[in-house]
């Protein structure tokens, strides 16, 4: 029914591309449902609402990895296959500050404008030379630097598992007999700021709105004086320090540290940016916090679905959506005039 | 005084297929000049080799001062704003967000801009939430030339304005093009196929074919020119 009701609604949405904001009323109507089933299912149970709220947090890292992933494809049109180990790197470099006796929000602020830079010097120094020869060429690259940056972590630091100090505590809040978890509130309290300050950049800065000109115009961009080079460095740069935020997020509650650590999060970050459809940041947010809740739900309450289930049901997500809807929850075919 | 635009010898090419061979044109500072021509005669390109938007070669002066290897984004910097075929219009940014991206290269407040922006396009100011891709052919063409004038530029390439407006539209662009030279003192070059009011708007033209400069002089002259007449205006 619902993909019936989806399909019609991107028949109905042809007619006016242009108007491009437009998200589909359907989608809005599917959303809106979804939250009230999660409230009503909060207050019926308190395992319930745990789920959500755990399923939220997980979520919430997705989120992040996906809009990391939206951020490069919206201005290099490829899927960073590097990105979860770009963040994975960050956060060893977190790590090896807090070895070296930083506290973990040190080293946590520390890290951030490491992987600035470090998101940057790999657009100049490796996306830059083969940006313009073709897309293959830039996805084999990113591909290639999964490899290298793995090897070259694995070379400093070893493979062997790295304990990390919790950033949260094991501190648990119960309200109306449902426990919450201070690590889970936590995680979905900074992936949310740092969504919100992206979303603030791009809306309200120069800086912003030259980043949304060259990854959407680039041709257009360099007529009115944007350095668009500059703005896909910088841009590759923020994907970068999301990427480590989502990176520092993952797992704290088990401190553990190796360097696969990222793999299966940039797989769910995968399928919740196609749900969300590729192009769309909000997509990329909203549909990595449906994967969470989706998945500790079905985990829940599906008795089959154990944990070695949770991958291979992500990606029959990923599968529907790339079937039925193609473009995604919220993805825009776009338009260009000529 | 030298002319605000010079080109000598400029030559440009996509890949191997050589786009202009030689061309060498002057714009004098407060002027319109109009570049004529058929299809594939090196009309954008010679705009696109002035924006160093192709790969070109040859002696570009702007104000005196070679361009040399300078970008796209040092040239908007000079002063020189190209509204490109298809307009350059950011479709899927707001008209506002438009108008701001004209102003990129420009530091501080953008209010007196606005305000001027708006003498000329008053319409543009119930518009400003609007997405640009959602606007009229005829109102993003001013949208265009408003994004240009943010720029605040001393010299403006426009290429093909007319294109797919309907009569009415393409006077009333050519009026504001028109004002924006007389009042503001913006210098044009401005490329078109309607040959019959370009050589009504500008001062003096060039007439291109397969990437040289085939005829130039003053407007009114080519308008009498026998073969200017039997190609481009019809008549």
């Amino acid at each position: 029914m619902v993909e019936l009701a989806q399909r019609l609604a991107t028949r109905r949405r042809h007619p006016t591309p242009a108007s491009g904001g437009g998200v589909s009323l359907w989608v809005l109507l599917l959303l809106a449902a979804a939250c009230v089933l999660l409230a009503v299912g909060s207050l019926e149970s308190t395992i319930f609402a745990q789920q959500t709220v755990a399923g939220l947090a997980e979520g919430a890292v997705f989120g992040s990895l996906a809009l990391a992933l939206v951020l490069i494809y919206r201005a290099t049109e490829v899927i960073n296959f590097a990105q979860g180990e770009m963040a994975m790197a960050s956060v060893y470099i977190a790590y090896q500050l807090i070895h070296w006796g930083f506290s973990y929000w040190e080293a946590f602020f520390a890290t951030l404008p490491i992987a600035f830079v470090l998101g940057m010097l790999i657009q100049v120094v490796v996306i830059r030379p083969v940006q313009h020869k073709s897309v293959v060429a830039v996805v084999i690259v990113t591909v290639g630097l999964f490899v290298l940056i793995d090897g070259l972590v694995t070379w400093k630091w070893g493979a062997d598992i790295k304990f990390m100090p919790s950033p949260f505590g094991q501190k648990v809040y119960h309200s109306g007999g449902v426990a919450f978890s201070r690590q889970d509130i936590g995680i979905l309290v900074v992936a949310i700021i740092s969504v919100i300050l992206l979303w603030l950049l791009f809306q309200l800065t120069k800086l912003g709105l030259g980043m949304r000109a060259a990854a959407l115009r680039p041709a257009s961009a360099a007529l009115v004086g944007v350095r668009v080079d500059r703005m896909l460095a910088v841009g590759w740069g923020l994907a970068a320090v999301l990427g480590a935020v989502a990176g520092l997020m993952t797992e704290p509650e088990q401190y553990v540290l190796q360097p696969s650590l990222m793999q299966p999060i940039l797989l769910y970050a995968f399928a919740a940016a196609v749900l969300g459809g590729l192009e769309s940041p909000a997509g990329a947010v909203i549909g990595g916090l449906a994967l969470g809740v989706f998945l500790n739900l079905v985990g829940q309450y599906v008795h089959f679905v154990t944990s070695e289930l949770r991958l291979p049901f992500a990606f029959a997500v990923l599968l529907a959506v790339l079937l039925f809807k193609p473009s995604g929850l919220f993805g825009q075919r776009r338009v260009r005039k000529v | 005084m030298p002319a605000l635009l010079e080109l000598h010898d400029v030559t440009a090419r996509y890949g191997p297929v050589q786009a202009l061979h030689g061309v060498s044109l002057e714009v004098e500072d407060g002027h319109i000049v109009s570049v004529l021509g058929a299809n594939g005669a090196g009309k954008t390109t010679t705009l696109r080799a002035i924006s160093h938007t192709v790969h070109r070669d040859g002696e570009i002066r702007f104000a005196g001062k070679s361009l040399g290897r300078r970008g796209p984004e040092d040239v908007a910097k000079l002063g020189i704003a190209h509204v490109p075929e298809g307009r350059g219009t950011f479709a899927e940014l707001t008209v506002w967000e438009n108008l701001r991206l004209g102003a990129y290269t420009r530091r501080g407040s953008l209010k007196d801009d606005l305000l001027r922006v708006l003498e000329y396009f008053p319409w543009l100011d119930d518009r400003r939430g609007q997405q640009a891709g959602t606007l009229s052919g005829g109102e993003q063409q001013m949208l265009a030339l408003a994004r240009a004038f943010m720029q605040r530029p001393r010299l403006l390439l426009l290429d093909e304005p007319s294109l797919g407006l309907a009569p009415l539209l393409v006077t009333e662009t050519f009026r504001i093009i028109r004002e924006l030279n007389e009042q503001e003192g913006v210098t044009v070059l401005v490329v078109e196929q309607n040959a019959h009011i370009a050589l009504q708007l500008s001062q003096s033209a060039y007439v291109l074919e397969v990437g040289q400069v085939a005829l130039s002089g003053p407007s009114a002259e080519l308008q009498e020119h026998e073969s200017v007449r039997r190609s481009y205006l019809g008549y």
